[in-house]
């Protein structure tokens, strides 16, 4: 029986592997999800099928092997209904919070998993060193994501303030953290029987404030970043799961997972142009807000949503460049309609998208596809930005930082080496935007006051569907 | 104020420099505007189109007594003399190409406003009446071309035989050189075009004409600006002007250098060689001519039949639509000059148009303006930050990662070696993971970076596994744990995978 499970861990590893490689095309992206699914109903099926096992021999008491049966039937059922309704329910201008959320979840269980091994060998009376450092790890990762991914949640959803916190001296109170861990790990390790429960829980405690402290001090604009560097944690914790457990199926999915997310991680803090060590240190855009505001950039201009569709109407080339405003604006829907209607008209309308926009990676390509742009007109960055000098109309819906020319243009910005939509190369920018606020990063955007910008004041929604409705 | 539109005093002269449209639009800047009789008359603006605009229509002597004389040519001798002392006049004035008339204006106390100066800079781009004319006169090269020429520009294909396609040829692709493209395009010729700037070959193929490039090696330069052409580089673009001159229909020369006498490019002997019938048109007569065989303002016709048209006022040959921009041009600067909307004109020596086009101010000589700042930096804040980007990150020694390496592999060996045997296998397997881990993922498409992390958070839900596999314990606190870890990790598993299907139904191909 447990040679038959093992072999069903490695085909569900190699599904999950399949899945992954999937997930980075369009084509194969569907199919993807689906080895992905089929990988975890292969290990739960046979997890179960090793569970019920341990009915027919006299090795387990069969008291409690029928009442662990029954939590994981009742909990995992549970579990699924509340997983599935937040996946349908949930609006996918919403889905940044969501996957915030479910990385807790993910902290959460590999802590609980951790202190139960722990809880285990300790009433057994026998502990070997190794095996508590493996429990020590990952108690500790899944601490730190787990209150990590609460407080990115919190900060996605707008319930906590997205500025940075920061406290003096944040740095060497991390590092306070991980070298008191570092000492509570040794003592752990040496500890017998139920010693060791005294530093697991001081660490905990510490590991939860950590990743607290952590995410608290990224400025909303990182967010992205966060969401895929908690997502390679949450993966970092289930290998260690595996690794206490002995199970492999665990650390290869874990591994996978953490890998996977750091490298995602690490190609968006490429595209901000931010070394990854600082955006995990934390701290960004504390300092930028005061060296942005000082400067006079002149007047901007306002332009009435039927001028804009006139505009259009007259245009050649459009460009739309979408920020966080659309999604917030809901507005997807309204530009997918102008899209349809200008491209009947033989306008040549694309997307630019900017690797960080919006709060997630490629949360803009999602809410566009949910809106049924056809995806290949939506470009990224490096494909778009050649192209603004030749068109007509960019028409700049929510998005802020991301077509900041003060990345390019002022050295003591604090986006300044940000590669940007070079949107202010077209002949006209409209941009789309509820007052002169700034954007994330706190910096003001000298591209409100170009000579060919304008500004269309209020709800993006309520103004696309008046240019759609100029459109005729 | 009053502003005074003149009748042009030079012959042959057809623009005003203000439409009866334009005129409005000044008195609507608060200005009492007044045109001297006849003034539109070769324009299309008979003064009755300005009387019923609402303009008033006077007598020459009370324009020239204007505070305000808007004009289209500079002001001759005799004009000057009749402006009021510490009045302001506004004309083409080419203050670079004429001292004398600074001079005299600045002479005569007045404040000479020249059109023909305004910065290029974006922000001015809708007071640029050299863009603006040159627009309409390379339209008009291309009639004129067409007016010579003794057979059709499309290509048809008839009972009577047939019709081949005109050629034309395009040298310099500014504004002019662009307008000549798409003129003779959508008359049906095939179009090539040829400029020394490269880059510009975009917007030659942009505009539906073929770029023509010299059949050499072309040195990139790494400064941006364009380097002096080697010898064997100018053998080789004269010979391309030679074979493509030879080749077109029609040839429209457009290449003029700021401050210089335009260039030969097309040689006496090249003229000698086109088809008897061909006809150049040269843009650029006016400061000499790009073509051998031109005479300023004057069609000639070579002994091979070939016309040459050194005509210099293109533009002024669509009189009504010229003068409505140059109008137009007109009243986006006193826009400018006039933020109150008052009808006083104020002079802003500290914004870089004003004071570009500031000849004279109250009889003091202004020109030359300072250099223009192109760049919105001001150059002092860029030297005082150099430095700092200037100490370079020190690039880490390559000798220090290896050592490092080594280090942490030495490290690592020690490590296996006292860790149990039992740690060994699982540790392969992690290492092996986290390296397909990176290359599975290494080049995700952008647009599926949310699916992705949805699915691999569904995946890392995987720790159900762990916590199944502890419920059937005796131990009840930790059956409890568990179950609330299974109930967390099954939420991440059905709830990921949903999601990502969800998204993932949504992308469509159109």
């Amino acid at each position: 029986m447990v040679q038959f499970v093992q072999g069903a861990y490695i085909l569900s590893a190699l599904l999950f592997i399949l899945a992954l490689a999937g997930l980075s095309k369009h084509e194969t992206a569907r199919r993807g999800n689906q080895f992905g699914m089929a990988g975890m109903g292969l290990a739960l099926v046979a997890t179960l099928l090793l569970v019920l096992d341990y009915l027919g021999t006299d090795y387990f008491d069969q008291g409690p092997v029928v009442v662990g049966l029954v939590i994981i039937v009742v909990a995992g059922a549970i579990g699924a209904v509340i997983g599935l309704r937040l996946a349908q329910r949930v609006e996918m201008t919403g889905m940044p919070e969501l996957i915030a959320m479910m990385h807790s979840f993910v902290g959460l269980a590999a802590v609980l998993v951790g202190y139960n091994t722990y809880i285990e060998t300790a009433d057994f009376g026998h502990s070997d060193s190794v095996h508590n450092a493996e429990v020590f790890i990952g108690v500790f990762i899944g601490a730190v994501t787990f209150t990590g991914s609460i407080v990115a949640n919190l900060k996605l959803s707008a319930r906590m303030k997205s500025a940075p916190l920061t406290l003096p001296g944040r740095h060497q109170l991390n590092l306070a953290i991980l070298v008191v861990s570092a000492l509570l790990m040794v003592w752990f390790m040496l500890s017998d029987g139920w010693v060791g429960m005294a530093p697991l829980v001081v660490m905990t405690v510490l590991a939860l404030v950590l990743g607290f402290h952590l995410v608290a001090a990224i400025g909303g604009g990182d967010m992205p970043v966060v969401v895929s560097m908690l997502n390679s944690y949450s993966g970092w914790a289930a290998a260690a799961a595996g690794f206490m457990l002995g199970n492999d199926l665990l650390i290869i999915t874990g591994a996978l997972v953490g890998s996977s997310g750091a490298i995602l991680s690490y190609i968006m803090c490429t595209a901000m142009n931010r070394s990854f060590v600082s955006v995990i240190a934390g701290g960004f855009g504390s300092d930028g807000a005061v060296s942005g505001e000082a400067r006079d950039y002149g007047e901007h201009r306002e332009i009435q949503a039927d001028e804009v569709a006139a505009m259009l109407k007259d245009a050649s080339s459009v460009v739309i460049t979408p920020g966080y405003g659309m999604a917030v604006a809901q507005a997807q829907y309204p530009v997918a309609e102008m899209t349809r209607k200008l491209r009947e008209k033989g306008v040549d309308v694309r997307f630019g998208i900017h690797p960080v926009a919006g709060r997630l990676p490629g949360h803009m390509n999602v809410l566009l596809a949910e809106a049924k742009v056809p995806y290949d007109i939506v470009l990224e960055m490096d494909e778009i930005n050649d192209d603004f000098p030749d068109t007509d109309v960019v028409l700049v819906i929510g998005a802020n930082d991301t077509v900041n020319p003060a990345a390019m243009e002022e050295p003591n910005s604090p986006i300044a080496g940000m590669p940007v939509l070079e949107v202010w190369k077209a002949r006209d920018v409209i941009v789309f935007k509820r007052s002169m606020a700034t954007g994330y990063a706190g910096v003001q955007n000298p591209l409100f006051f170009r000579e060919n910008s304008q500004m269309l004041f209020g709800d993006a929604k309520d103004k696309v569907n008046e240019i759609v409705a100029a459109l005729g | 104020m009053r502003i005074g539109i003149p009748r042009e005093s030079r012959p042959g002269e057809t623009l005003v420099a203000a439409t009866a449209k334009t005129a409005a639009q000044l008195a609507a800047l608060g200005y009492d505007v007044v045109v001297e009789h006849g003034a539109g008359a070769a324009a299309d603006q008979p003064d009755t189109a300005y009387e019923e605009a609402g303009v008033r229509v006077g007598p020459s002597a009370d324009v020239w007594a204007s505070d305000i004389v808007v004009k289209v040519n500079a002001p001759t001798e005799e004009e000057i003399g009749l402006l009021l002392r510490g009045a302001t006049v506004v004309a083409l004035l080419a203050p670079a190409r004429s001292p004398e008339l600074v001079e005299r204006l600045g002479a005569a106390g007045v404040t000479a406003l020249a059109m023909d100066a305004v910065p290029r800079i974006s922000r001015a781009q809708s007071m640029d009446v050299l863009s603006s004319m040159a627009n309409v006169a390379g339209y008009r090269a291309v009639i004129e071309a067409a007016h010579e020429f003794g057979r059709l520009f499309t290509g048809q294909v008839t009972a009577a035989g047939k019709v081949p396609p005109a050629r034309v040829f395009v040298v310099g692709a500014g504004v002019a050189g662009l307008a000549a493209i798409g003129a003779a395009g959508s008359l049906g010729a095939i179009v090539r075009a040829f400029d020394v700037r490269p880059e510009v070959a975009e917007q030659v193929e942009s505009m539906g004409a073929q770029f023509v490039t010299v059949d050499m090696e072309q040195e990139v330069s790494a400064d941006g600006y364009a380097k002096e052409m080697t010898a064997e580089q100018e053998a080789a673009t004269a010979a391309m002007y030679d074979e493509e001159a030879r080749a077109a229909d029609i040839v429209i020369t457009t290449a003029l250098i700021p401050g210089r006498p335009a260039p030969l490019l097309v040689t006496a002997e090249t003229v000698a060689g086109m088809k008897p019938g061909s006809v150049v048109v040269d843009m650029a007569a006016a400061n000499g001519g790009n073509v051998a065989a031109t005479v300023k303002d004057e069609r000639v016709v070579t002994d091979n039949g070939v016309t040459v048209l050194g005509y210099t006022d293109l533009a002024g040959r669509l009189a009504a639509q010229t003068s409505q921009l140059y109008g137009t041009n007109i009243v986006n600067l006193l826009k400018l000059l006039t933020p109150e909307k008052d009808g006083r004109l104020t002079l802003d020596m500290d914004d870089v148009i004003q004071r570009g086009i500031s000849v004279t101010r109250d009889g003091e000589v202004m020109w030359p303006p300072p250099p223009v700042q192109v760049s919105a930096a001001p150059a002092a804040e860029k030297t005082a930050v150099l430095p700092v980007e200037q100490a370079p990150p020190t690039p880490p020694d390559p000798r220090r990662r290896l050592y490092a390496a080594g280090l942490a592999a030495v490290l690592f060996l020690v490590l296996a070696t006292i860790a149990p045997a039992s740690f060994l296998p699982s540790l392969t397997v992690f290492v092996l993971a986290v390296v397909i881990g990176f290359y599975v993922i290494g080049n995700v498409h952008h647009a599926l970076h949310t699916p992705l992390m949805s699915v691999t958070n569904a995946i890392s839900g995987i720790i159900v596994v762990g916590a199944i596999l502890q419920a059937p314990t005796d131990n009840l606190a930790v059956q409890l744990l568990a179950g609330v870890a299974i109930l967390l990790a099954s939420i991440n598993v059905v709830g990921g995978f949903t999601v990502t299907r969800r998204m993932l139904n949504m992308f469509q191909k159109g």
